[in-house]
């Protein structure tokens, strides 16, 4: 019976933290940025991310595997047919009864439609298609389905990232909800809200993905970081865009 | 063929200072960096770009290892008369990537 008090506490105490960020206190990487980069993101003929958009826009157009059919083919102008898509995704896939983050949307796509091979994570071709496919949902607000088939898996990726990992022995939420605003090394922590993906860091020197992101952070805490497309990485990807529902898309944004 | 941006006025009046900026995809490897295996990733940065305006060079800049990839190169001139700008990028591979763009003055 003695136990019981304790076990309260410690459900209370979860809660209170489980609250994470009120929605009014939420902030994008790109209110952290410095002006400079932020000019940069601002300046569509200053951010290298359009180098990738650009490319992302010709290869919409152009004929792909055994199928000799292109994404124009099916979805028509991107500028139509994909805007707020970006913003939707993780979304679940009946197929594979799991959700599916864009960039392997984009792929089961070139699989099931183009009978293509598909595109290596990270690789230029699909952060291109990726970003193109982002940019259409620019200042559009976050709002992945709230379906009930997609449940378990947030619920999963919460649990990812309120769970301490790797030798430094950190949680997301750490860095994240209880310490953004300060500073780690030079750097000013941010939300990890992920408005801008596939972003252009300049750590990175090139456009990259909210994985290859999340394996990053993995990698500074020193866990072993998850495969690219591992159910475990679209699951935090899927609670951190239900975690910045209503937050307006920036892709490609600019991060230091 | 690396991806290239570039941007500025398409109109211009005689005498009009016009901003041009430019952006290409490029690694620009510092010659600096190893590999997974340890050996020394070659150099290979833009080292030239021009500009030409009717055929007159308007602007030149030498690149080196400390720029950063994707380089954005921004500058002005004094647009004159209708004509065509050439942009032209070389890298330590001798691979040059050329651009044309079209300027209207009246």
């Amino acid at each position: 019976m003695r136990v019981l008090p304790t076990a309260a506490l410690g459900l209370a105490a979860t809660t209170a933290l489980a609250a994470g960020i009120v929605p009014e206190e939420r902030r994008s990487g790109y209110d952290f940025a410095s002006p400079e980069i932020r000019a940069m993101q601002d300046d569509d003929t200053a951010n290298p991310g359009m180098l990738w958009v650009s490319q992302g826009e010709a290869l919409w157009a152009e004929r792909a595997g055994a199928a000799g059919r292109s994404c124009v083919d099916c979805h028509g102008d991107a500028r139509d047919s994909m805007k707020g898509v970006a913003a939707r995704y993780p979304a679940f896939d009946g197929s594979s009864a799991r959700p599916l983050d864009l960039e392997q949307r984009i792929n089961q796509c070139r699989s099931q439609h183009q009978n293509a091979a598909p595109l290596p994570w990270e690789s230029g071709d699909l952060l291109a298609l990726t970003a193109f496919v982002a940019q259409q949902s620019r200042g559009l607000p976050i709002a992945v389905a709230a379906d009930p088939e997609l449940a378990p898996f947030s619920a999963l990726g919460e649990k990812l990232f309120r769970q301490r990992e790797g030798q430094l022995n950190l949680s997301c939420n750490q860095c994240h909800d209880d310490n953004w605003g300060k500073r780690l090394a030079g750097n000013v922590i941010p939300q990890a809200h992920p408005t801008g993906y596939p972003v252009y860091r300049l750590e990175w020197q090139s456009l990259g993905s909210l994985q290859r992101r999340l394996r990053n952070c993995m990698t500074g805490v020193r866990a072993e970081p998850y495969d690219y497309g591992a159910p475990e990485a679209v699951a935090l990807e899927l609670y951190l865009m239900e975690r910045a529902r209503g937050m307006a898309m920036d892709s490609p944004a600019v991060r230091p | 063929m690396a991806r290239v941006l570039i941007n500025f006025p398409q109109r211009a009046k005689p005498g009009e200072v016009i901003e041009i900026k430019t952006l290409i995809q490029h690694s620009m490897e510092t010659g600096y960096r190893l590999d997974n295996k340890g050996t020394t990733i070659p150099r290979d940065i833009i080292n030239r770009f021009t500009c030409t305006y009717n055929g007159e060079e308007v602007f030149r800049a030498d690149l080196f290892p400390a720029i950063s990839a994707n380089p954005f190169i921004a500058f002005s001139t004094v647009a004159t008369v209708s004509g065509e700008l050439v942009f032209s990028w070389t890298d330590d591979r001798g691979q040059t990537q050329t651009e044309t763009r079209p300027l209207s003055v009246e």
